[in-house]
């Protein structure tokens, strides 16, 4: 709980930020907090991505992109008015659909009693493979593994493709 | 109706809109990229947060725990944040792309340019 | 950056170290936290450190160019590869049970394969993309 509560106050911080540099590093260290959290949450398997990804390799990114935008300085807004409304209205709204939420940690949530008691039941003697995590991501769900990792292919490819080298004779200079 | 039992929710709520804010508000491309993640990482609690027992573990099966989390959330975020930073580096090479064409990662002087470029015609 | 001995000799220290961090995490991924996704990405970061200290060229030589690219498509195939293994065994597309004479056996193995293609795929992947930002040249200080 107090994890989550210094997680909203670094997001506040990031919105009030202007200057790109320290919103990068804000970003950084929201991504440990988060990983943080789900270790308490006692999703492991995602907190150690989490560290890895979020922490590592999307900081390098940004850091750089902010290199080659050459962006430092955000300026200031003209009309904040308009998406303060919109957001507000749009997290009252979302509030106002929790309420009918089962609490935290109630066993009896319908995440809990749908398919996972037979993964927890039954994946150790059909797979062999004592983490759950693993045999759900490859065996039962290995059409969506694929899938997300043809995503990654994919975008990849893309980052290829956009950032090429660029030809010396430019034809419209 | 308790507030401890929806805390998370709510934080997740708040986490959510400030990307939403971040993104509509801010002009600057990379900071919109930013207030995307943030968005993104506030599902990720969304999905993990109610998948917690209290008095649970992680999901590695031992004889001694008879009480795990739920290990679906799990395997569907894992994917997600992996996906999400390759997504993030396309966008990325997107805004460098764009700052070398048009010289800058503010959308409103974009778009300045794209209408100065179209009246003189 | 470059003259700094400090950075040098703790980079020389620890990238082995993260690297048998990355193995280990790939296939103790079956008993405990990690798996290939994680494997990956350490695997990427532990390069990145190296180009961050020495430099971008002395990263290009230890993992050249052509080789990150095959290994982005590498991957995928690998996972794909089992897949259709699954179907000239005589099973269904990615079925891992027929990879084996014993069925957990077989689960076993597919999983075993299925997670060294996601790593492969992740780690050039994420590679590739790094080199790609850190190889570029701001505007202005193009010839």
């Amino acid at each position: 709980m107090v994890l989550l509560t210094m997680m909203a106050v670094l997001t506040a911080a990031i919105v009030v930020q202007r200057n790109l540099f320290a919103v990068v590093v804000f970003a950084s260290i929201y991504s440990f907090l988060m990983a943080t959290v789900l270790v308490a949450l006692d999703a492991v398997d995602v907190a150690m991505t989490e560290a890895s990804v979020g922490a590592g390799m999307s900081t390098v990114l940004l850091l750089g992109a902010l290199y080659l935008t050459r962006g430092d300085e955000v300026k200031p807004l003209r009309r904040p008015l308009v998406p303060l409304v919109v957001a507000i209205v749009i997290g009252a709204a979302l509030v106002s659909g929790t309420l009918g939420l089962p609490a935290f940690s109630d066993p009896q949530a319908p995440i809990h009693i749908h398919v996972v008691p037979r993964y927890l039941a039954e994946s150790l003697r059909e797979t062999g493979v004592p983490n759950v995590v693993t045999s759900v991501l490859a065996s039962y769900r290995g059409y969506d593994t694929l899938g997300e990792t043809i995503v990654v292919f994919t975008a990849g490819a893309g980052v290829i493709a956009l950032l090429r080298r660029r030809r010396r004779e430019d034809p419209r200079r | 109706m308790n507030v401890a039992g929806h805390y998370s929710y709510w934080v997740t709520i708040f986490l959510m809109v400030a990307g939403l804010y971040i993104v509509i508000a801010r002009g600057n491309l990379v900071k919109k990229l930013i207030g995307l993640g943030i968005f993104q990482t506030s599902v990720y609690l969304l999905y993990i947060a109610p998948g917690k027992l209290i008095g649970g573990t992680a999901p590695v099966l031992a004889d001694s725990f008879k009480i795990y989390s739920n290990p679906l959330p799990h395997v569907l975020i894992l994917t997600a944040i992996v996906v999400g930073v390759a997504t993030l580096a396309l966008g990325l090479a997107l805004v460098v792309r764009i700052r070398e064409a048009y010289d800058s990662i503010e959308e409103d002087e974009i778009l300045e340019k794209d209408r100065g470029e179209e009246d003189p015609r | 950056m470059r003259r700094d001995l400090v950075l040098r000799i703790l980079a020389k220290l620890l990238i082995p170290f993260v690297l048998v961090f990355a193995l280990y995490v790939q296939f103790h991924g079956d008993f405990g936290p990690g798996g290939g996704f994680q494997a990956g990405v350490i695997t990427a970061a532990a390069v990145i450190f190296y180009a961050i200290i020495f430099g971008l060229p002395a990263a290009r030589r230890f993992a050249p160019d052509w080789i990150v690219e095959s290994m982005v498509a590498a991957g995928v195939l690998v996972y794909g590869g089992v897949g259709m293994l699954g179907i000239v065994l005589g099973g269904n597309y990615l079925d891992y049970f027929v990879l084996a004479h014993d069925p957990v056996q077989g689960q076993h193995r597919g999983i075993f394969w299925v997670e060294v293609g996601v790593a492969i795929t992740v780690s050039g992947v994420m590679l590739k993309i790094f080199y790609k930002f850190a190889g570029r040249r701001r505007e202005a200080d193009q010839p």
